[in-house]
């Protein structure tokens, strides 16, 4: 079958030769994030995966050994036994053993991601058919968050931003470094909120209200986006979070509280240079 | 071979009722759904379908009930009917399951959520303050106005003895018919018939009256939904058995069964009992506690 | 308690005429009926897999190229209800019409007129299902999930969709019914349970899922249908519903139905290998045991679905820990395979070849199973392309994998010819090459934050992307080819022997290719 392998190849290498300059972006990976959670949920996910990898290859190269060694064709008469208690007690209590040691991390991990004793401040995050409302709860400062994605540019009339339905007109902004609470609900259908960088996703459910937690560690600008299917707009109402220093932070909330909105703005840019806003998804 | 060897298993020859039942069953849906979506001919159309599939079961069990008493029929077809009837019933069981699965959560875990119990306080702070939970109730929004509910001791109770009752002279008939009596047989299916008849009388009064007088309607929150639909599936299912009953007995007035072979009364007699029990997990969970 | 057939009115025991229309509309024969269900099944398999061209080629790049973003919901919502209820299941059913009769050593199925109406039900609901795709406000966009309140915004197609899936689950219910008594009724004297082939073993518990859960998906939908037009408020917190609640009684259902998407898969897989290692079953009563716990499991892991709805704390962890539990008997399945091939004399015949790339890669698809039961992961990967990955390995390379297996494992007892080697080794080869750069990378984006149910993308998914979707036109063309196959091998071929395999063993094969119209007039001796 060697020709369709090659062919495949070709095909592949085309398409990736042609689109590539224009296309950025060959991630493979979970980011790491920013929050104390999303490193927790990081390295959760590092052992699963290299916890079924190692699996994994056990029990290919079982198979592979037994294809190459085991054929008719190498002349080889079939064994007769079909039965070993002794091995299969061994591979029910071995993957057990195993599980347990995942399952207790992630216990861990469940644990603490539930804990949002502490926290700082409150935002209330409702999400909408299709576009994000966010109110300070405590500080009397609320806003709309739409995308921020031209028509032309979804047609294909005009090249596509860097931040292609990523970008949106009212950022969320955040402090570093404080416990931040997070309420979610919705007006209307089920919407989720989640920014990858933060290992924060959880549903907006309309009538009921649930709660999760981050405590950003870096300045930055974080995208994300609805991960419910709600409609029409669903891949349309993107996540954008702005995390600047808690003093600049306090700094806008006031001009924010004082209707000088765009000065809370322009204080909010200046923290950011072109590549903060580049839509890398691993750090 | 009119008679069936005991070794024989009877497999029928070709067969259009089942098409027949199936496109039935197609004029009803889409009927039903062109009704629901509010444009003319909906409901004749869905009634048409409904007439084909009664018209075809009607056919499909003559077609039956013929090989039956001409005695195609061996022990061991008898078990393959017996053993569809249990796992449909068991299916019916599930499909009751769902329903009280509703009402448990909404009374167990969603309405003292919204009331501001455990994982629910911000949901009671931020959007349903002054909320009661409490059961019965028909929600934060208080949705279709005040209501009352039916008490468990008036005619639920009533009809809760009258199901056990039917219970009980089905299985008077039953022994009737293991020993013969062919006029006891009759007395008590009649009699089962006429408790059902009854049951049903009471529970369509309770509905009136409920929706006229208490205004407790499917439109009254979350109690009013699990109260009608529990009730209104069962209620559903006891003039589906009801029907069946009449349909047994007027074989047996025409001399079919008999003390060895009567398997289509016993699905009919199970099915009963399976009303039965049903309703009285309803009797505890919607109208008792 | 042999078992002799009567016909009462012809006596002819050949097969009528494939041309006669009579036939297939009104038979009651179980190899007609496992016929219509196995090219119904066919037909669907192609028009799911046209939505899913459309959903791929739409993703080919960032943008809005193809199609609306609500015709592409549509697409989504039809392309999972299609493939798993037009396709897998009715598969997996005619198989076992096909199947389970002449492996028992039965006359026919138990319940025969039964039979027909479980088939015919079919075409009828599909047809309701896909009418609703001309109708003003479109097919169901709601995702195949259904979830409130988004599917009460369904245009005109709702009730169709409602009334549609009720008229599957009725038919898959008495299909179950159908399939429950034939095993426990007539099976052949001296095939005791701890004897039966183990698809008929796998096929069985699939039935008791079947039966157990498809009731309460149509209570499920039920309630959906009185929400929207009859003024309750199960889904509503206004009245004091929940739409999670919605979520539990589908997933209640929603999780057994996986399984039941691959338990009949592995009953084949375990009747392959053993084939072409020349080598019997290892381990076949912890196969069966394994079996019977993955279904016991599958009732209480429901809510791992749901680990972003905000369960309290303790319902997480159980789901959590209840979840990961499958992987064990799973992993017995898996190690039973390798074992099974290990020593053995192996040949590669197309449906070897089948079934060894279902062990690797549905034991893949597996693996991202049990990260996604890790619930404080799964808050990363729900929603997004890595869970969408993670259901196609099963399903795909799964449970169509081993369908396909089937298929050409039995096709020269169905027609008495052999298919064409060569062509099957083609489809082989192609289909397994391109199905993984069909979902492979779909891991990657996942991973990288891409959501699932989305028309159109940020650049940074764009590679992958792109590659996907040159895997899903390849992995498509290469299904004509199965196609081709089959239509050659039914119109002719080389011959088919009565035991077809070297290493075959079981009732089946015990009686000339082209298997006789009915197969076991007397019943057999099973030693
Ligand atoms: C055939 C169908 C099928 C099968 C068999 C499975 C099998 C499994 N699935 Fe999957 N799943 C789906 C179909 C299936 N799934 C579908 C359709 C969805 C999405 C629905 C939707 O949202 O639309 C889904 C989604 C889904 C989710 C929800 C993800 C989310 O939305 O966030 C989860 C979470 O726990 C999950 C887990 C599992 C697990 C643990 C298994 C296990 O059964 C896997 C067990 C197998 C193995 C583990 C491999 C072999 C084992 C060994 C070699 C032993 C050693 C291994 C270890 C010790 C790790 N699945
Ligand atoms: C058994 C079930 C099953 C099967 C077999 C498949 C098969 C395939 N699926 Fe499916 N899929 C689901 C079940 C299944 N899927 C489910 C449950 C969902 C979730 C839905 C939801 O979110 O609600 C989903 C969602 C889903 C998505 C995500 C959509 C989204 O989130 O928006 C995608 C995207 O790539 C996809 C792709 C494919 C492809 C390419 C195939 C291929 O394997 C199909 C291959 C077959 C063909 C291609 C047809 C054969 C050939 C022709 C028609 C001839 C013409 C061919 C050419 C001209 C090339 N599927
Ligand atoms: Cu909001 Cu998806
Ligand atoms: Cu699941």
């Amino acid at each position: 079958m060697r020709p369709t392998i090659v062919k495949a190849a070709a095909l592949l290498a085309l398409l990736v030769g042609v689109s590539g300059p224009a296309l950025a972006g060959w991630e493979l990976n979970m980011p790491r994030g920013v929050t104390p959670v999303s490193h927790e949920v990081y390295h959760l996910h590092m052992l699963a995966l290299g916890i079924v990898t190692a699996i994994g290859i056990g029990v290919f190269s079982a198979i592979i050994w037994s294809l190459i060694h085991h054929r008719k064709s190498r002349g080889v008469t079939p064994a007769k036994w079909h039965e070993s208690m002794t091995a299969e007690i061994a591979w029910t209590i071995v993957p057990f053993i195993i599980l347990i040691a995942l399952a207790l991390p992630a216990a861990y991990v469940m644990i603490n991601m539930e804990d949002d004793s502490g926290a700082e401040m409150t935002v209330k995050v409702t999400g909408y058919q299709w576009l994000w409302h966010y109110e300070y709860v405590d500080d009397e400062v609320d806003f709309y968050s739409r995308l921020d994605t031209s028509r032309q540019a979804m047609l294909g009339e005009i090249p596509k931003p860097d931040d292609y339905l990523v970008g949106v007109d009212n950022p969320l902004v955040l402090p570093t470094d404080r416990k931040v609470r997070f309420h979610h609900t919705s007006g209307d259908v089920i919407h989720a909120w989640w920014v990858p960088e933060f290992a924060m996703k959880k549903d907006s459910i309309p009538g009921f209200i649930n709660t999760n937690w981050a405590e950003v560690q870096e300045v930055g600008v974080y995208y994300g986006r609805c991960a419910e299917l709600c409609g029409r707009g669903h891949a349309f109402m993107p996540i954008t979070v702005k995390a600047i220093p808690g003093e600049a932070y306090d700094e806008w909330l006031e001009l924010m509280q004082a209707g000088e909105d765009e000065a809370a703005e322009e204080l909010v840019a200046g923290h950011f240079n072109d590549e903060d806003y580049q839509v890398v998804e691993n750090r | 071979m009119a008679t069936a060897a005991p070794d024989q298993y009877y497999v029928p020859h070709h067969t259009y009722w089942p098409l027949i039942t199936s496109a039935g069953m197609f004029g009803a849906a889409l009927g039903g759904g062109i009704y629901l979506n509010g444009v003319g001919g909906g409901l004749i159309l869905m009634l048409v379908g409904i007439a084909i599939i009664i018209g075809a079961a009607a056919g499909w069990f003559a077609e039956v009930i013929h090989e039956s008493e001409h005695g195609y029929y061996n022990a061991q077809v008898d078990r393959s009917f017996r053993q569809g009837m249990l796992w449909f019933i068991f299916s019916e069981v599930m499909f009751f399951a769902a329903f009280f699965g509703a009402l448990f959560y909404a009374r167990v875990l969603s309405i003292p959520w919204l009331g501001g119990e455990g994982t629910g306080v911000t949901t009671y702070e931020f959007l349903h303050q002054g909320f009661q939970a409490a059961w019965p109730t028909h929600g934060p929004a208080e949705l279709g106005g005040a209501f009352e509910t039916i008490g468990a001791w008036g005619i639920p109770a009533l009809n809760t003895s009258i199901l056990l009752a039917s219970g009980v002279t089905i299985t008077f008939a039953h022994w009737a018919l293991k020993q013969e009596r062919r006029g006891a047989l009759i007395g008590w299916m009649w009699a089962t018939i006429i408790l059902g008849a009854i049951f049903l009388g009471f529970q369509s009064y309770e509905y009136v009256h409920a929706w006229r007088d208490l205004n407790l309607t499917l439109g009254s929150g979350i109690y009013g939904s699990t109260f009608y639909m529990l009730t209104g599936f069962h209620g559903f299912h006891v003039t589906l058995g009801v029907i069946m009953l009449l349909v047994i007995t007027l074989r047996c007035m025409k001399g079919h069964f008999t003390p060895k072979s009567h398997f289509g009364w016993e699905a009919v007699a199970w099915y009963w009992h399976f009303v039965d029990v049903v309703w009285l997990i309803l009797f505890v969970f919607v109208y008792w506690i | 308690m042999s078992a002799v057939i009567t016909e009462h009115d012809d006596h002819h025991h050949e097969a009528p005429s494939p041309w006669s229309i009579k036939r297939w509309l009104s038979t009651t024969n179980h190899k007609d009926i496992g016929t219509l269900y196995l090219w119904f099944a066919l037909l669907m398999f192609f028009v799911g897999g046209f939505m899913a061209l459309i959903i791929r080629a739409e993703l080919f790049q960032p943008g809005l190229n193809l199609v609306d973003p609500h015709f592409f919901n549509q697409m989504t919502a039809m392309h999972a209800l299609v493939m798993i209820f037009g396709a897998v299941m009715p598969a997996f059913v005619g198989l076992a019409n096909w199947m389970v009769p002449m492996m028992i050593g039965a006359p026919d199925m138990a319940l025969p007129r039964l039979n027909n109406w479980s088939f015919w039900i079919l075409p009828f609901a599909f047809t309701l299902l896909l009418l609703t795709l001309f109708l003003p406000g479109g097919a169901p966009a709601a995702g195949w999930t259904l979830y409130p309140p988004l599917s009460l915004q369904t245009g005109a197609a709702f009730p169709f969709l409602i009334l549609s899936i009720h008229l599957l689950g009725i038919s898959s219910i008495l299909g179950a019914i159908n399939i429950i008594a034939t095993i426990f009724n007539l099976r052949a004297p001296g095939m005791s349970l701890m004897k039966m082939p183990l698809f008929v073993w796998t096929w069985l518990i699939t039935a008791y899922l079947v039966i157990a859960v498809m009731p309460v998906l149509a209570g499920a939908i039920t309630m959906l249908l009185t929400d929207k037009f009859f003024a309750t408020s199960f889904f509503s917190a206004t009245g004091g519903g929940d739409p999670v609640l919605y979520q539990h009684i589908f997933w209640f259902f929603g999780h057994p139905e996986v399984y039941i998407l691959i338990l009949p898969a592995f009953g084949i897989i375990s009747t392959i290998i053993p084939t072409f290692a020349r080598k019997p079953l290892f381990g076949y009563s912890s196969m069966v045991y394994a079996t019977a716990s993955i279904a016991f499991l599958s009732f209480i892991v429901w809510a791992h679905h749901m680990f972003t709805v905000g369960m309290p704390l303790a319902g997480q962890l159980f789901f959590m820990f209840s979840t990961m539990l499958i992987a064990v008997p799973t992993g017995v399945k898996v190690f039973n395979w390798v074992a099974t091939m290990w020593r053995g004399a192996m040949t590669f015949e197309t449906p070897m070849l089948f079934a060894i790339a279902f062990v690797v890669l549905f034991t893949i698809g597996g693996f991202s199973g049990v990260m996604l039961a890790l619930a404080p992961a799964d808050i990363q990967y729900h929603d997004s392309y890595f869970v969408v990955a993670h259901f196609h390995y099963v399903l795909v390379p799964g449970a169509v994998f081993a369908i396909i297996a089937g298929v050409y494992y039995w096709l020269p007892k169905w027609t008495g010819h052999m298919y064409d080697e060569r062509l099957g080794k083609w489809h082989f080869w192609l289909s397994a090459i391109f199905v993984n750069v069909l979902f492979f990378p779909q891991h990657f984006v996942g991973l990288a934050g891409m959501p699932r149910r989305i028309p159109d993308y940020s650049l940074q998914f764009a590679n992958f992307n792109a590659i996907s979707t040159v895997g899903a036109f390849g992995y498509g063309i290469a299904q004509l080819i199965f196609l081709w196959l089959v239509i050659k091998c039914i119109r002719g071929g080389k011959p088919a022997t009565q035991e077809v395999w070297e290493g075959s063993r079981g009732l089946e094969w015990t009686v000339p290719s082209p298997a006789p119209h009915h197969t076991f007039q007397t019943a057999p001796e099973v030693k």
